[in-house]
Formats: structure tokens, C-alpha cells, sequence
């Protein structure tokens, strides 16, 4: 229930409300098709501007965002955008009703904000949890406004439509539950068990993944299709490798050894330096970060560390070479055996008509034969 | 005639005699791997269709690009082993069952190829492997025509053709290095090593992961034995080795020939034989006219 | 008993003469053009089916259809069947015709030919398990025999009306070649027996690769049985062709003899190849009417043949010739299937010879035919005609 009609318009609303130009508003619709090409209902159409129709007429979802154990590197990454002002377009799209890192309460006034955000969208916010869950010694590692993370997380979550876990940490665990995990540092999932639970994993993930998710849910009341690890198969169905524009390097043997290299600066495959590409699914070699083309890690020559994987993220050396178990090939691959150059028709033709020529004459011939001679009487 | 038909099924029994005793042959002794015996140990399931070893190969061995085929005139892209091709990465893909799978010469311990050659251009050398001497070779292409993997490959285009196929970078061994491929491969897909080594090493890994592979090592058995050892966790045929059984190629043929001549005493005594026969006949004939 | 041979005489240039000559220009023209080009772009040849027609054809079935001199030879020499003598000569000529046109194409075919002198000459490089090896030491010392054999042709007429230098060496050469003649013969049964059942247990060496219905240990004694076969069975061929060509009178009941002996020789070859078929299991192939399983029963349809034919009412020459040419044709498909239908290389691979490839071989073919009619129209190769029927 709200108080006030109009502090949840829809976002076509909300944008001529705060003045964010429609362009910048297609622009953002745009990014979202890059990065949630299929699977998406909000995406499925021809243009951004028929994205931007269907978007621009979901009501503006409440989300309250959740700090745990966290480097608060995935709210950088969806603010760290700059073209447009996507910060700013993210307040016109989604209504941001609790954050501690943006908001500008503090103190008291923020655990009031939480509890009034809480109660005034009971049921319909959306959850987006970042950083891992210290579940050592009952949660006694990370204490927020007097309760423990695990405490806060399970009052917030009980009354929220869907989760979102947001990061490797809030995912799986992420760094902190790296060996030792001296705080017993959990993914949400692990945690959460009576509401929807979507993984983001990356770290960070791509901020377009988060927007396009909570913009699905917003716009059909619907969770995208997960995979078995409670992925949005959007954009974690396909292996980095599969859609990394160094694969022909890959496929040809052409791999850098040692960084500085040859084979590095012409912007050879880096499997051999480590990269993890062939083990991690996430969207990143297809949409990259920053709006600035090819920043993200192979782009710029650094392996990939299978940030999002969490048999591979922080626990295979970064440099040692993955371990790819179910090789999945291009499509253009030699097979057993090769098709090689076919029989000439002229070639038949020909073979045809001499044979069937000479036979045809001695045939014939030996008809002639048979007057002029017969079988003798005696032997 | 009755008599030129007596006649001839007794000339035929005495060829048949002389000729052909298949089964009273002399049984050729099984081959065995020589005591130097290098050799590779190849485990598909290990093998991620990088083609590091085509390039390697290509490299080490000076060989030209192969822009025919997949390659359409500008890609180094062989889809088989062929003149420009030593070595070659190949995919088997069944629905979701795939696996790559390594061609190159196999080094047989009891190879057809050698069998075949007329003048030993082809012979089992140094630490067993099966190397080419284009001083040698008449181009007949008998080789190419018996090898049952289809290794030895001729350089149609040339007008000075020669057999090309791999010779386990014996250049290199001489120097003390392995070959190219097994060097380069990212994942220690293929190694090198003493036969009896890796042969124990493929029998270790069957035995340590049960599940992953099907339970033989190829080569260990088949076709007399070769020194290049196959792992894989999909049956050997898909990946395009067509013949399972232990007899070695030579020996049915080797056994028959060896039986019939019997070095030289077949021929001599038949040439006697014959001999005898027309000098007596002449002499008949010639009382008769 | 003896018939005098004697030249035929006649025009050489005939029409058909003429066609020959002209087939033979093209496939010479054609050879060089594929040394110039490689064996690549001159042939359906490929690394799936690096031996094609040049081999099987030229080669393999070539010298067994020039196994007539062979034939004919163990009928008079060995069973000393003298009144088939007349039909020694002519035979000669075409086994050497014939092998000499076998050794032009393999030296064709080599990618190396250069190399070829080291096949005799380099006897430390031997590899005595060869097949091939033997085939070819065979056919060259075989070659050589025969035009030996043959030489008292050239020198009877040289000795009489040849130019003074030839005379002079004809006429010595002529008594000793006489003497050396039995071993000489000796030499010539020997050779083929050998490098014919050579050529079978060459391709056992396929092993694996050589379909069941064809692969045997009993392959050496096939083709020496089938090459048998196919040289009487030439011989009758060409002795009709040649009577009616050149209006001569055959010797009819000769004639018929030997094809009873090529009819019941691939008779002879049947069974005991289904028997063989049957102990080594695998006559079920022949059950399928797959590739191989039809070839198989063309194959022994056109052995039996024959026999049909001869069993008939009225055997005429017209039965003997058609008769021959079953057998001659038998013998070619088991040749051609052994060395290329029934050879799998595995899946992907094609052959078919090219156009210019077939006409290098029959260019072979027509060179062989107009020497052969130039040496029978100028020399003493075929018998003279006798008055009366015999």
C-alpha cells in the first residue's frame, strides 16, 4: 500500500518527472538487449524503442539493497557508468528505497528508513543482497545496526517478493569464503529458502544483468528462467569462451606465453596464461564494462579468473590452466572423416560408353562369327 | 577333351602344390617393440582442439600451409593428414557426445608400410620409429595403399613427389629433444616418453579414474601393437580407428609368401622342375616327328 | 606336324590402323602432359585410392590377359601338346607386347620413375618380404624373356631378307638361341607363376582395408588360376578375331579345347573360393546384395558362363569368341574388384580414373594393337593357312 499515489508512477512517469532525457532512455534500453540478447521478455523485440515502450510501462519496483560482507564493488559497478548518467537513470527506473552506501541517511534515521521502506512495499520490493553471509560462531562476524547479518538478512528477505543476490559473494561467498573462510562466509542461497533467489554471480557481475533482471520482474511479475545454480539463463547460459572475440587464436594454436610477448601484444588467446574462459559462464565477453569497448580482462590482456565460477573463482591459481572436462567445439571443426573430392560424371560417362562399346562390338562381331563354322562332327 | 582337362587340373594341383600352402605355412614369429622404443601417449579426454601440436608440427617439420578445404585459399585449415600435413586434430561430435582426437603416424611395432616397401624406403629405425628415405622411394604409393590408418600421404601436386607422414621429429630426438608436439601441448594431452613407460602410465590412469575412460589402451594390442597409445572415453571407432583385431597387417601375408618360396628353394626347384619336364618332352617330341 | 609361320602381308595403314596410331599419339601426349602437370592433376587418383587403373587395369589385368604365351607354353611344353605349337607364336607376341605396355605404365604411374633402375640394380636395398618387389623383378626379367622368346620371329626373317649386318647376327645367334631355348622356356613358366600369384598376395597386404569375400591366404593361388583362365581364354579370342580379321581358317577343335580348359579353370576357381569362403566364415557376406556382395556374384556369373555357353547345342566360333571374352571379362572384374571395389579406405574417399588418365591407358592399348599388327603383318608370328580343315 502507498502512502502516496505518485511516489510509485511508472517509469515513463518518473523519467519526465526528474527530467531524464527519453534518448538517454532509449540508450539504456538499448544496452539492455546487448546484454539480455534472448530468454528475456523485456527484450525480446526489434528496437530499443519498442524495448523502452513496454519498460517505460512497468511501475517503478522498490528495491532495497542490502550491504553484507562486501567490498561494495558491485554498487560501483552500476554506478561507475557514465554514459548516459546511468546512476542517474537508475533512480528514474528503479526506486532505490534503501542503500547505505548512496542513501543519505544515517544512523538512526537509517534503520528508520529500512524499517518504513520494509512496511510501506511489504511483499512487493524487491531484495538485492550484496556481499557474503559470516555464518561462523552464529553469525557473530558482521553486526549492522545491532543485529547479525544473518538476522537482518532473513527479517528483510521474509518480506520481500524476490531476491536478488547480487556479486560472487552474495552468490556463492565470493573472497571471503576463499580457503580457510575463517567467517563461514555463505552465498544467500544458502540461507534464503522460502523466497525466489537470483544468483549474479561476477565480481563484479555486469551492472546491465542486474537492471535487465529486476526490469523483467518489474515488467511481467515474473522471475527470468534460472539454471540449476539459480542463474538467469539470459546471461549465464554460454561459457566466456564460447563468445570470446580471441577464439579464432584459440581455435588456430595461437596462444601467448609469457605477458609482453608477441603473441600477447598481437592479442593472442591467453589460455595458456591461465584463462578460465573455457570453464566460466558469464556474460562478460559479449557485454563489456564501462561503456568503453573491449574493457573487460581478456580485452585488455589479463586472463580471466572465473570470477563468477565458484570451483574456479579464488581457488584455481590464476595463472594454472584450466581444466576443461566437456570440450564443447566450433562448429566448423575437421571431422573423423573428411569428405574428399567426389567422381566425375563426365569421367563415368565416358568409361561407360567405351566399355559398353567394346562389349556392344564383340558381341556383335561374334554373331558374324557363328555362319562359316560349327562343331565338328568328330572329335 | 577329357585328356587336356585331366591335364589341366593336374598342372593346377601341382601349382597349387608348389604355389599356395596358407595354412602349412611357416608361423611368423609375433613382432615385439624394440628395447629403445620411444612413443606417445595420447588421452582425448585430456585434449581440448587447440591445435597448438598442428602448428607445432607444422613449424618443426617445415611444412607448407594447407589452404585447401576448410582453409578456401587463405587459412592454414587441414581437415585431414595430407602433404602439407603431418599431424591433424579432428572432432568427433554425436549429439552431445564429442571428443577430439589426434592423427598422426601411429609407429606400429609390426608396420604394413615397411612390409610394403620395395627397396626399405620406409623402414623401423631408431628407437622403433618409422622413418622415410626419399632416396629410396619410387613413388608406387604401395605404402599408402596398406597402411590400415591411413598415415603415409603422397604429394600429388609435385613433380617430384614424396611420401610425406610423421617421423616422431626424429631430427629432433637426435638432439635430445621431444618431439613438437608433445612440447607444446598446453595440456599434456600427448606425451612422449619410453613405450613401456607410457604404456604403464595408460594402464595407471584406466586403473585410477574407471568411469572416464573406455577400458583399453589402443595399441597396446591392436594390429600387432604400435607405439602411439590411445585414451579415450568414447569407443575407438568413433574417433576413426577402424580395426580392432591383434593380428598384425604383414603377417597373413608374410606368412603365406614366406611359406611358398621358402627363401629360394620354391622357385629353384619349380624352374628345375620345369626344366626337366621340357627337356624330356623336347626330346619325345622330337623321336615322334 | 610343325606349321611354318610366315608374315601375314598386307597394307599397314588400314582405317583402322590409322585409329589406332591416332589414339596411341593422344596418350603419349597425354603422359608427357602428366610429368609436366603431376599425377594429382592427371588422375581421379587420391590418398584414399593411391593404386587406380594404371595398376589394375593396365597392370593387373593387363599381364594376365597377357598370359596367353604362358598358357599356350605349359600346354606344349609341359603336356607336350605339339600340334598346339602355331599358336605359340602369336601368344609370345602378345605376352611381350603386353608386358612391355605393363612396365610403360607402371613407369607412369611411379611418382618417382627416376628411381626405377635402383629396383634391379640396388640388390642390398632389397626388401625380400615385398610382394611388390617380387612383381616387379619378376615382370622386368620377364619382359626381357619374352622378347628373347620371341626373337627367332624377327631373326627366321632377318636371316633370309634382312639388312647384311642383321643377317649376319641373326644367323649366328639363331642355333644358339636354339640350344638355350629349353631354359629359356623353363624361365618363362617360371616368371609368371610367380610374379601372377605375386600379384594376389600383394594386396593380402591390404589386410583390413580388403573386404572378406576377397581377402584370403589363398589369394596368390586365385589369380594364378584365374590368370591361367584368362590366357587361353585370349588366346582363343585372338586367334578367331585374327582368322576372321584376316579371313583365315581357324584350327576350330584347337580353339575349342582351350576354352574348355579357361571354362572349366574358372569353374575350378569358384569352388574352391566358396570352399575357402565357407572355412573361413565369412561366405555370409555373400548373402547381402550390398556393393560387394553383388560385385561378388557378377564375378562368378560371368566364371560360369562359359561352360553354359560351351554346354550349348551347336558351339560355333561365334560361342568360342563370346565364350572367351566371358572368361577374359570374369577374370578383369575379380582383378578390379580385388584391387579397387572391394578396397575401403574408409568413409570420405572416391575414386574414379579422370578422362585424360583412362586415355593414357587406352593409348597403351592401341599402341600395343598397332605393333602387334605390325609385327604379324611383317614377321613370322602367325602360322601359315593350311589348305584343307583339319
Amino acid at each position: 500500500m502507498s502512502v502516496h499515489p505518485t511516489l510509485h508512477p511508472t517509469i515513463d512517469q518518473q523519467l519526465r518527472r526528474s527530467g531524464s532525457s527519453r534518448r538517454d532512455f532509449i540508450t539504456l534500453c538499448g544496452k539492455l538487449m546487448v546484454a539480455a540478447p534472448f530468454g528475456l521478455a523485456i527484450t525480446n523485440f526489434v528496437s530499443p524503442e519498442a524495448v523502452a515502450g513496454v519498460v517505460g510501462k512497468a511501475r517503478r519496483p522498490s528495491v532495497i539493497w542490502l550491504h553484507m560482507q562486501d567490498c561494495t564493488g558491485c554498487t560501483e559497478t552500476l554506478l561507475r557508468t557514465s554514459e548516459p548518467d546511468l546512476a542517474a537513470l537508475i533512480f528514474d527506473v528503479i526506486s532505490l528505497d534503501y542503500h547505505e552506501t548512496v542513501m543519505a541517511a544515517s544512523g538512526s534515521d537509517a534503520e528508520a528508513a529500512l524499517k518504513d521502506a520494509m512496511k510501506e512495499n511489504d511483499g512487493k520490493y524487491v531484495l538485492v543482497v550484496e556481499g557474503s553471509i559470516p555464518t561462523k560462531d552464529n553469525g557473530a562476524y558482521l553486526k549492522i545496526a545491532g543485529r547479525n547479518g544473518i538476522d537482518m538478512l532473513k527479517d528483510v528477505a521474509n518480506h520481500a517478493a524476490a531476491v536478488i543476490s547480487i556479486g560472487s559473494c552474495a552468490s556463492w561467498g565470493g573472497i571471503p569464503s576463499s580457503n580457510v573462510n575463517p567467517t563461514g562466509a555463505t552465498g544467500v542461497d544458502s540461507i534464503i529458502k522460502n523466497k525466489p533467489v537470483i544468483n549474479l554471480p561476477g565480481c563484479p557481475p555486469n551492472p546491465y544483468v542486474l537492471l535487465a533482471t529486476v526490469l523483467e520482474y518489474a515488467t511481467t511479475g515474473k522471475v527470468p528462467k534460472l539454471d540449476a545454480l539459480g542463474r538467469p539463463k539470459f546471461a549465464y547460459d554460454r561459457l566466456i569462451h564460447d563468445h570470446c572475440p580471441r577464439r579464432a587464436h584459440f581455435d588456430a594454436g595461437r596462444f601467448a606465453s609469457q605477458f609482453g610477448d608477441s603473441g600477447h601484444r598481437q592479442g593472442w588467446c591467453l589460455y595458456k596464461l591461465g584463462c578460465k574462459g573455457p570453464v566460466t559462464h558469464a556474460p562478460c565477453s559479449t557485454r563489456h564494462f564501462n561503456e568503453v569497448v573491449d574493457c573487460w580482462p581478456i580485452g585488455i590482456g589479463a586472463p580471466c579468473v572465473g570470477c563468477t565460477e565458484k570451483d574456479i573463482a579464488f581457488t584455481v591459481p590464476i595463472f594454472k590452466t584450466a581444466d576443461v572436462t566437456h570440450p564443447v567445439p566450433p562448429d566448423f571443426y575437421p571431422p573423423i572423416y573428411a569428405e574428399h573430392k567426389g567422381i566425375s560424371a563426365t569421367a563415368t560417362g565416358v568409361a561407360g560408353l567405351v566399355g559398353g562399346a567394346l562389349i556392344g562390338a564383340g558381341l556383335i562381331a561374334s554373331r558374324k562369327m557363328n555362319e562359316g563354322s560349327s562343331d565338328e562332327p568328330k572329335e | 577333351m577329357n585328356t587336356d582337362r585331366r591335364s589341366f587340373f593336374k598342372s593346377i594341383a601341382a601349382a597349387a602344390a608348389v604355389t599356395a600352402i596358407p595354412t602349412a605355412a611357416i608361423a611368423r614369429a609375433k613382432k615385439t617393440a624394440p628395447p629403445d622404443a620411444v612413443g606417445l601417449l595420447y588421452d582425448a579426454t585430456l585434449c581440448i582442439g587447440c591445435k597448438a601440436c598442428v602448428v607445432a608440427c607444422k613449424d618443426a617439420n617445415n611444412m607448407p600451409p594447407d589452404t585447401s578445404g576448410y582453409g578456401r585459399g587463405l587459412y592454414d585449415a587441414p581437415d585431414s593428414l595430407n602433404q602439407y600435413t603431418k599431424n591433424v586434430i579432428q572432432l568427433y561430435k554425436d549429439g552431445g557426445e564429442t571428443s577430439y582426437a589426434k592423427k598422426q603416424c601411429m609407429h606400429c611395432i609390426d608396420p604394413a608400410c615397411v612390409g610394403a616397401c620395395m627397396l626399405g624406403a620406409l623402414q623401423k629405425g631408431k628407437f622403433g620409429v618409422v622413418s622415410y628415405d626419399v632416396s629410396k622411394c619410387v613413388g608406387c604409393r604401395y605404402c599408402e595403399t596398406v597402411c590400415p590408418f591411413n598415415v603415409p600421404k603422397f604429394e600429388w601436386a609435385k613433380t617430384a613427389p614424396k611420401i610425406v607422414k610423421c617421423e616422431l621429429c626424429k631430427h629432433r630426438l637426435a638432439d635430445g629433444k621431444e618431439p613438437a608436439c608433445t612440447e607444446v601441448c598446453p595440456r599434456k594431452a600427448v606425451i612422449f616418453g619410453r613405450y613401456t613407460d607410457l604404456l604403464d602410465e595408460a594402464h595407471r590412469r584406466l586403473k585410477a579414474s574407471p568411469n572416464k575412460y573406455v577400458q583399453k589402451v589402443y595399441g597396446e594390442h591392436e594390429l600387432g601393437g604400435t607405439q602411439v597409445l590411445y585414451l579415450s572415453h568414447v569407443d575407438f571407432e568413433k574417433i576413426g580407428f577402424r580395426f580392432q583385431q591383434p593380428e598384425s597387417v604383414p603377417h597373413l601375408q608374410q606368412s603365406v609368401t614366406h611359406g611358398v618360396y621358402k627363401g629360394f628353394a620354391g622357385p629353384v626347384a619349380l624352374y628345375a622342375l620345369l626344366g626337366a619336364v621340357v627337356f624330356r618332352n623336347r626330346g619325345k617330341s622330337e623321336k615322334e616327328s | 606336324m610343325q606349321t611354318h609361320a610366315q608374315p601375314l602381308g598386307g597394307a599397314l595403314f588400314t582405317r583402322a590402323y590409322l585409329f589406332l596410331l591416332a589414339l596411341g599419339a593422344i596418350g603419349i601426349a597425354l603422359m608427357i602432359w602428366r610429368f609436366a602437370v603431376g599425377l594429382g592433376a592427371a588422375t581421379g587418383l587420391s590418398d584414399g585410392y593411391p593404386l587406380g587403373i594404371w595398376i589394375a587395369l593396365d597392370v593387373v589385368t593387363g599381364t594376365a590377359l597377357a598370359c596367353g604365351g604362358y598358357a599356350v607354353a605349359l600346354v606344349v611344353y609341359i603336356f607336350n601338346k605339339g600340334h598346339y605349337h602355331p599358336l605359340v607364336r602369336p601368344a609370345i607376341l602378345t605376352s611381350a607386347l603386353g608386358y612391355t605396355i605393363a612396365g610403360t605404365s607402371v613407369a607412369v604411374d611411379l611418382g618417382r620413375p627416376w628411381n626405377m633402375w635402383k629396383i634391379p640394380l640396388y640388390f642390398w636395398n632389397w626388401n625380400l618380404n615385398s610382394s611388390l618387389l617380387e612383381v616387379a623383378l619378376c615382370i622386368m626379367a620377364y619382359v626381357f624373356v619374352l622378347w628373347i622368346e620371341l626373337s627367332p620371329a624377327f631373326m627366321e626373317k632377318w636371316s633370309v631378307d634382312g639388312p647384311p649386318r642383321l643377317k649376319r647376327i641373326s644367323q649366328r645367334l639363331l642355333p644358339i638361341l636354339d640350344k638355350a631355348l629349353i631354359w629359356i622356356i623353363a624361365l618363362g613358366m617360371l616368371l609368371p607363376t610367380m610374379h601372377q600369384s605375386s600379384l594376389g598376395s600383394l594386396m593380402m597386404l591390404a589386410g583390413p582395408k580388403l573386404h572378406p569375400l576377397w581377402l584370403t591366404g589363398w589369394l596368390p593361388l586365385f589369380f594364378l588360376v584365374t590368370c591361367l583362365a584368362m590366357g587361353y581364354a585370349v588366346v582363343v579370342f585372338e586367334s578367331v578375331f585374327s582368322a576372321i580379321v584376316y579371313g583365315r581358317k581357324p584350327e576350330f577343335a584347337m580353339l575349342r579345347n582351350l576354352q574348355k580348359i579357361a571354362a572349366w579353370g574358372g569353374l575350378f576357381f569358384v569352388i574352391i573360393r566358396i570352399i575357402d569362403l565357407a572355412f573361413s566364415g565369412s561366405l555370409h557376406y555373400a548373402t547381402t546384395l550390398d556393393l560387394y556382395g553383388t560385385m561378388f556374384w557378377i564375378e562368378n556369373v560371368l566364371w560360369l558362363l562359359p561352360l553354359a555357353m560351351l554346354a550349348g547345342p551347336r558351339a560355333n566360333l561365334g560361342t568360342l569368341f563370346r565364350g572367351a571374352m566371358a572368361v577374359a571379362l570374369a577374370g578383369a572384374v575379380y582383378r578390379f574388384d580385388t584391387y579397387l571395389v572391394a578396397f575401403n579406405p574408409g568413409p570420405g574417399w572416391h575414386y574414379f580414373p579422370s578422362v585424360p588418365e583412362m586415355f593414357i591407358s587406352f593409348g597403351l592399348i592401341a599402341i600395343e594393337l598397332a605393333i602387334y599388327v605390325a609385327v604379324v603383318k611383317r614377321f613370322p608370328i602367325l602360322a601359315a593357312v593350311k589348305e584343307k580343315s583339319s
